[in-house]
């Protein structure tokens, strides 16, 4: 890196949202350099996972062809259980076995981010794994560059920009430092999940057995209730080519009330009953760990300064319900950022203002639109502890009641069954409730 | 399938410690720690979040000082013990190209 060069575009973390920005700003011939911490692009980065791809079929159309991709996802299940119990909703569809194949790839993200760098660097970014951006600079309150650590401690390599745009993920230290995240939007247990995971090596035809799939086919199972002890978070498994990915998050407060520790929850999940069985003659190669934001529309940080730009999971942009798509919203934000930079280079004038046509592509798509309307879902969550930790396991077990096999009549049965539903749940409330869950997920 | 391999894919998995867990991580480790921690804050602290939030066992109370132990070497680096517990813990990234490098996520 020539000292004196100045970059149209500084990105600082080389994941999905960072490297979308790059290759929409190096398309339009903007000059863009990529920083990253990692050894490599994808070193870091982590995430359940599936790779959800409408915008990335835009960026490289024939991705399906070049990418590191594992398999497609054409079965999705959502499961209840209860510490005894499993209930569960499957939707396999064979049009999802078809392209675009529901834009759903199980990808081993340190095979899938390194290919997507260099796609970004074919088109003419720069990319620099192995350094890592301490702070921002600034000029009259506005953001002109970056200072990367240098190799002696305490020395810094300043690196000039018309702008940066911080894609560092959910531990965005520098989004703090750009004075964007303040207040309810600061990083804080209420408003981040930690998840570990674990890869499991299986056999390529157990998995397919197992798993009722065949040739590049793939599943996503989710977990609720008492798969993390009724806290606010999920399990999960993704079916990989030879490996599958296993792992539980949760909010950190509710970690923290109930004062549990990721892997203990972990191995309870991996030994449920309903769960162990699909894990049978695995061996895990690697643990990891990442935090997540789940941060409803009103505590997302601004996500445009002077000179700088918020995108992907350092902005706080997932959907916050069972949709995910995670990974899109990522990308689509980095999309959108590199247009407004490329407008603002148009203009010459890199400043809130004119960045700001950023926030206004992010609420006019998707984007915006679904963490707009998803706003309550947490807030709901959190006000109903007793929905995910008793009501919804409760159901399990209900519905083990109602198949239990007797010689009792079934009117009497059925009628028993109804009653202890309302006790439980208490018939106002429950209606009530069930509003509630219905804004707050439907 | 053969016999053999049929029954190794029954087989119930091992159960694995996280010292078995962190084992399996590629690292490229720095000689510098880059966590610091406020010891006068984590003894006023009657029960930091940190010796359990922690995914990758980084925090220990040394039981005779009432000093935390930092086991920087284990950290996994997705940041929960700065957000757990802010006045105690300031995280900063490793040194670029340092820490985990993940192989297989």
């Amino acid at each position: 890196m020539a000292d004196e060069e100045k970059f149209d575009a500084i990105i600082v973390g080389a994941g999905p949202s960072g490297i979308a920005s790059a290759l929409t700003l190096a398309k339009a011939g903007l000059s863009v350099v990529v920083l990253e911490r990692g050894e490599y692009p994808g070193a870091k980065n982590l995430f359940g996972g599936i790779l959800f791809t409408t915008i990335l079929a835009k960026l490289i159309p024939n991705f399906t062809e070049e990418a590191p991709l594992e398999r497609h996802i054409v079965t999705r299940r959502f499961s209840l259980l209860s510490k005894e119990g499993e209930l569960a909703v499957n939707l396999r569809n064979e049009q999802f076995n078809r392209p675009p194949f529901n834009h759903s790839f199980t990808v081993i993200r340190s095979r899938f981010d390194r290919w997507f760098a260099e796609k970004a660097e074919e088109a003419g970014a720069e990319v620099y794994p192995g350094v890592v951006v301490d702070d921002l600079i600034f000029e009259n309150g506005k953001v002109v560059g970056i200072k990367a650590r240098g190799e002696r401690e305490g020395t810094y390599d300043e690196l000039y920009g018309n702008c940066v745009i911080i894609a560092e993920g959910a531990n965005s230290l520098l989004a703090e430092r750009a004075g964007l995240r303040k207040e309810k939007s600061k990083m804080s247990p209420e408003n981040r999940v930690t998840a570990v995971k674990e890869v499991i090596k299986l056999l390529r035809e157990v998995i397919e057995d197992r798993f009722h799939i065949k040739d590049n086919e793939g599943i996503a199972y989710e977990y609720f209730g008492e798969a993390v002890s009724g806290m606010i978070g999920s399990g999960f498994i993704y079916t990989n080519k030879d490996t599958i990915s296993v792992g539980v998050g949760c909010l950190i407060s509710d970690l923290m009330e109930k004062r549990m520790t990721l892997y203990d929850l972990l191995d309870a999940f991996k030994a449920h009953p309903a769960v162990a069985p699909l894990l049978r003659g695995g061996e895990v190669i690697e643990y990891s760990t990442h935090m997540i934001p789940e941060e409803s529309y009103d505590e997302l940080p601004e996500l445009v300064g002077d000179g700088v730009l918020l995108v992907g999971d350092a902005a706080g942009l997932i959907n916050p319900s069972f949709f995910h798509e995670v990974t899109n919203l990522a990308m689509a934000s980095g999309v959108f950022a590199g247009e407004a930079v490329i407008e603002a280079k148009e203009k010459g004038d890199f400043s809130k203002e004119t960045l700001s046509s950023y926030r206004k592509k992010l609420e006019d798509s998707f984007v915006l639109k679904d963490i707009k309307k998803y706003r309550r879902f947490i807030r709901f969550l959190k006000d109903n502890p007793e929905f995910l930790s008793d009501q919804l396991p409760f159901v399990v077990d209900l519905a083990a009641s109602f198949f239990t096999v007797s010689e009792t009549p079934k009117e009497e049965v059925v009628r028993d069954v109804i009653k202890r539903f309302r006790k439980k749940m208490g018939t106002f409330s429950l209606l009530k409730r069930l509003w509630q869950a219905k804004r707050a997920m439907l | 399938m053969s016999e053999e391999k049929w029954k190794e894919a029954i087989t119930p998995p091992k159960k694995l410690s996280l010292e078995d867990r962190l084992y399996l991580v590629k690292r490229k480790l720095d000689k510098i720690s880059h966590i610091e921690v406020d010891q006068e804050a984590f003894k006023r602290a009657k029960d930091p979040a940190i010796l359990y939030i922690c995914p990758a066992k980084v925090y220990e109370r040394n039981e005779e000082t009432g000093e935390c132990i930092v086991n920087f070497e284990n950290c996994l680096e997705c940041g929960t013990c700065q957000v757990a517990c802010p006045d105690i813990v300031r995280w900063k990234n490793p040194m670029g190209g340092f820490g985990v490098s993940y192989r297989y996520s």
